[in-house]
């Protein structure tokens, strides 16, 4: 896996897609985000990792479009940018998949994957869908995602949740999209699901678009991402290779090393499960393999 | 449908076509309201033989289209997701408008159309605006706009004209030509129809193709089912809902002027409760009441099936006190068959 995305490194010209740094939002008198940096390179997974209110949906609205960075610089292409709409976003290659307002659920599935870019035929007052192109063009990309629909007519709200993500990925692939930022794709599916998201991601990175992968669960972001950059409280607790860094290493980063301790002990006092503690534990002390649910080990 | 899903597997494939075909059907958003359509048509036809001569049928489409062109805007407003609680009262304001400017300046009665045109859209151009800027509800703020204009409506009549009715245009420049189009009568192999028939029919041709085959109709969908999914994929959703309200108020203009030329002079305090007879329209057509779903169509069927309670009824020769009743049983009956079709669709 290294070996590839090395090689596709040496390919590409090292100006990234997008570059942050030291960015920063705050809303009226709370801090969102304070001094974030990172880097978005085509072909390459880049994860942000955090707790619950760690800053990574401000992270995410900032380079979406839908909120403007107040300090520090964002560079597109090395071109530094503050965008103000997600239109303006998407025109700048840079596409967002949310968990749940990715589609429109009562819509048929080639409206929503057209949604905002529909193509039309003819002129002026006779403009009108080109339904056909737009159907048939649905149901080819879809395919090349490895999704099979029997009828891309019935309502996106009809799949799976897995199969919706899929959908909103292909979409944004589709539309040239050289960043894709995805939020929580996995946070609400079940482990084989999880584990298709995963595949879907890695099939993007080949295809060369700089991938953003937003999570809390570093077993789903460690065999998928290149970079790693950790959130806590609107901070960055680290920027990390994927080389420089192991899962175990991670996982304790994630939660906290001393808070991780401190339950552990808490667990203990209160006689709670054993098992649990001890895998805690293991975890602490970098011991721990890849964990028993992780989707995308096989 | 269940006993077909058990039919034996050698017929499967014909049958999976079959039932396809058939859920597709199903799944229209105005189904309901077609088969409470023909149940009512049927009903009148046999209680009222009179129903079926083609004079009356002329009288009931004419009374339909008079809730059915705003039964249209409405229903595409609902898609949307919104309300209009003005929608019923902004019609007088429009007719009010074109008749006093013209009255009081002596004009030609085209330039109060104008005018009238201008004002509607403005209404609706307000409605939409102070919806998106405050992010209230669109029942308040649709509300407000209701009680502001009925209370404009009989105050500047009484200012301007000196009375509770405005006064009569007849006799100004412009008003045969004007009646000519917003309130003709044709006669049609014997047939006596009028042109509010036709402007509905046109309406509802037009809307129908802008809904299903055009950008707008796709952003209509995706404002009313989810709008913040609909922004984040970059439509434009403050202009989309704006668009619907100036909509719903361009359908009142040409129902204002309908009812101005339909005589000559309007009501002040007409128009109110009127605006709930077009949602009625919109939910019997099977417009959901959270956006998202729908269609002009159904609307259309909606504002049919009033005209028929409301004509059959005097046809029958009931007491018209029965119609509330009537309208209120078809409501109720209409959005549960709606339901019930919707459930059915989805579980296929």
């Amino acid at each position: 896996m290294m070996t590839t995305n090395e090689s596709e490194l040496l390919a590409h010209p090292p100006a990234p897609l997008m570059e942050l740094e030291n960015v920063g939002k705050s809303y009226g008198n709370i801090i969102a985000l304070t001094d974030v940096s990172m880097a978005v390179d085509a072909g390459r997974v880049t994860c942000v990792l955090g707790d619950n209110g760690a800053g990574k949906s401000t992270l995410i609205k900032i380079m979406a479009g839908l909120h403007s960075h107040d300090s520090g610089t964002f560079k597109i292409m090395g071109e530094e940018r503050t965008l103000r709409s997600p239109r303006e976003a998407l025109d700048a290659g840079i596409a967002a998949v949310y968990q749940d307002l990715a589609v429109v659920a009562l819509m048929p599935i080639w409206r929503n994957f057209f949604l905002g870019s529909e193509l039309t035929l003819g002129r002026g007052a006779f403009k009108r869908l080109d339904v056909k192109t737009m159907k048939q063009t649905t149901k080819s990309e879809l395919a090349r995602m490895g999704i099979d629909l029997r009828d891309v007519d019935q309502p996106i709200g009809q799949l799976s949740g897995g199969e919706r993500q899929c959908v909103a990925i292909a979409r944004a692939v589709h539309f040239g999209a050289k960043a894709l930022i995805l939020d929580e794709p996995t946070a609400a599916l079940g482990v084989k699901q999880s584990g298709v998201v995963l595949r879907y991601i890695l099939q993007a990175r080949d295809r060369g678009l700089g991938v953003i992968f937003i999570t809390h669960n570093p077993h789903h972001a460690f065999p998928v991402g290149d970079r790693f950059l950790l959130l806590k409280r609107g901070k960055s607790m680290g920027y990390y290779e994927k080389k420089d860094i192991t899962l175990a290493e991670l996982t304790g980063q994630m939660a906290g090393g001393a808070e991780l301790a401190e339950l552990a002990h808490e667990l203990e006092e209160l006689g709670g499960h054993g098992e649990l503690v001890t895998e805690v534990q293991a975890e602490l002390d970098g011991k721990s393999g890849t964990a028993p649910g992780d989707p995308a080990a096989t | 449908m269940s006993t077909m899903s058990q039919s034996p597997p050698s017929l499967r494939d014909e049958r999976v076509g079959q039932r396809s075909l058939l859920s597709g059907l199903l799944g229209r958003p105005e189904i309901g309201a077609l088969v409470g359509a023909v149940v009512l048509f049927i009903f009148f036809a046999i209680v009222a033989p009179v129903f079926l001569q083609a004079n009356s049928f002329a009288t009931v489409l004419y009374g339909s289209s008079t809730i059915g062109i705003m039964a249209v805007g409405v229903a595409l407003l609902m898609i949307g997701g919104e309300f209009d609680l003005s929608a019923g009262v902004a019609v007088i304001s429009s007719a009010l408008t074109a008749s006093l400017f013209s009255w009081y300046f002596s004009t030609n009665v085209w330039i109060g159309v104008g005018l009238a045109l201008v004002v509607s859209l403005a209404i609706g151009f307000v409605n939409g605006w102070i919806l998106m800027k405050t992010k209230l509800p669109s029942f308040i703020v649709t509300l407000a706009t209701f009680l502001m204009l009925t209370g404009l409506n009989l105050a500047l009549t009484r200012l301007i004209g000196g009375s509770v009715a405005s006064p009569s245009i007849a006799t100004m420049d412009g008003f045969s030509s004007a009646q000519a189009v917003f309130s003709n009568d044709f006669t049609i192999a014997g047939v006596d129809v009028k042109s509010p028939i036709f402007i509905w029919i046109l309406l509802v041709a037009l809307t129908s193709w802008i809904l299903l085959r055009t950008k707008v109709g796709n952003w209509i969908f995706a404002v009313g089912g989810d709008e913040n999914a609909a922004r984040a994929v970059g439509v434009p959703v403050k202009w989309t809902k704006i668009g619907l309200f100036m909509g719903v108020g361009f359908c009142g203009w040409l129902l204002g002027m309908h009812n101005l030329f339909a005589f000559d002079a309007v009501q002040s305090g007409e128009g109110v409760g009127n605006e709930f007879l077009y949602i009625i329209a919109a939910v019997i057509g099977g417009c959901l009441l959270t956006g998202g779903y729908g269609s002009a169509i159904g609307g259309a069927i909606g504002a049919f099936i009033f005209g028929m309670a409301n004509k059959g009824i005097v046809y029958a020769q009931w007491n018209p006190d029965w119609f509330k009743f009537f309208l209120g049983l078809m409501l109720l009956l209409a959005t549960i068959v709606n339901l019930v079709v919707k459930r059915r669709s989805e579980l296929k």
